[in-house]
């Protein structure tokens, strides 16, 4: 009557790397910006591939606040789903295959969003993490940091309000 | 009165530039925005929907960020197109509340204006609606740079 023998690293990575790809993949809007995720443990981090068309002074050049501010929503978004989806995921009651079959979740909405604009975005790759300050069950604030080169100059952080999607049992 | 003619060429001027400048901006042209109003400070851009910006697969209901990328663009032109402000600006900071989620098929409207302007800041507001301009989407107020003069 032993415990039972931890899981082999590859059953675990390949469940959440699935579950996460689900999450991501399913959404055209993050595929248009060209969004993806790095996953360490239960730690994400998004990453925006620099592309021409995110550019928004061609001049300078720059990046649109307009796709700054979408790459940080999506962090925020993916984030929260994320982590209310995390113990799901672990148990193994987050069942990918039904998954992908489109049985997805609901995604939190938005409620209010706040962009600091703090530094040039440079015609370069973009990252984000996620920051879950409240989470409950009907309202979670998100403070979002994006960088570039450097994790300590971030060029861009913000401050959301999401509605939490109802959750059955 | 020469003057007052220098003045409003120099603004239609600028109006032209902001005009031009907004046209080729590639995320905004990439998102499909159409310039339809510019000037005084005040603009109004369209943004018709289109499924490559959907946020919500299940509903087809477009994501924020192409919302947030839509008020950006309107309340940077309505600054730019200020009287008294210069050719170039960032933002410095945008807030959005999203009061309903615009509906599926409708192009969205935004209208910015850039309600008081000092030598540096710009402070803009916009409103953005759908088919049904009764009931707001989502609203925005944001502050700008006013490049060096």
């Amino acid at each position: 009557m032993g415990r039972k023998p931890p899981e082999p690293v590859q059953v675990i990575k390949k469940r959440r790397d699935s579950a996460l790809a689900a999450l991501v993949h399913r959404v055209p809007y993050v595929e248009f910006l060209g969004v993806e995720f790095d996953r360490r443990g239960d730690e994400l981090t998004a990453i925006m591939p620099f592309a021409r068309k995110l550019i928004g002074n061609p001049i300078l050049p720059a990046l649109h606040g307009g796709a700054t501010a979408g790459f940080l929503e999506i962090t925020a978004i993916i984030g929260l789903s994320w982590s209310m989806l995390w113990e799901d995921i672990e148990s193994g009651r987050f069942d990918t295959e039904h998954l992908s079959a489109g049985k997805m979740p609901r995604l939190p909405k938005t409620i209010d969003f706040t962009v600091d604009y703090l530094r040039t975005g440079l015609p370069r790759d973009a990252y984000a993490r996620a920051r879950i300050n409240r989470s409950g069950r009907r309202y979670a604030s998100v403070h979002v940091e994006a960088w570039q080169d450097n994790v300590s100059r971030p060029y861009a952080q913000a401050t959301g309000h999401f509605l939490m999607p109802p959750r059955d049992g | 009165m020469t003057d007052n003619v220098d003045q409003s060429d120099k603004a239609a001027h600028k109006t032209q530039f902001a005009k031009q400048f907004i046209q080729v901006i590639p995320h905004a042209v990439e998102l499909g925005m159409e310039l339809i109003e510019i000037g005084d400070g005040k603009a109004e851009i369209d943004m018709p929907y289109d499924t490559r910006f959907v946020g919500d697969p299940e509903t087809g209901v477009l994501h924020g960020g192409a919302v947030s990328a839509l008020m950006d663009t309107c309340c940077g032109a309505a600054a730019m197109s200020h009287p008294q402000a210069t050719t170039g600006t960032a933002t410095i900071d945008l807030r959005i509340d999203y009061m309903r989620p615009a509906t599926p098929g409708q192009t969205i409207r935004a209208n910015a204006i850039c309600y008081h302007m000092t030598r540096s800041v710009a402070f803009v507001r916009a409103t953005a609606v759908d088919d049904d301009d009764t009931r707001p989407v989502a609203t925005a107020t944001g502050t700008f740079t006013v490049e060096g003069k």
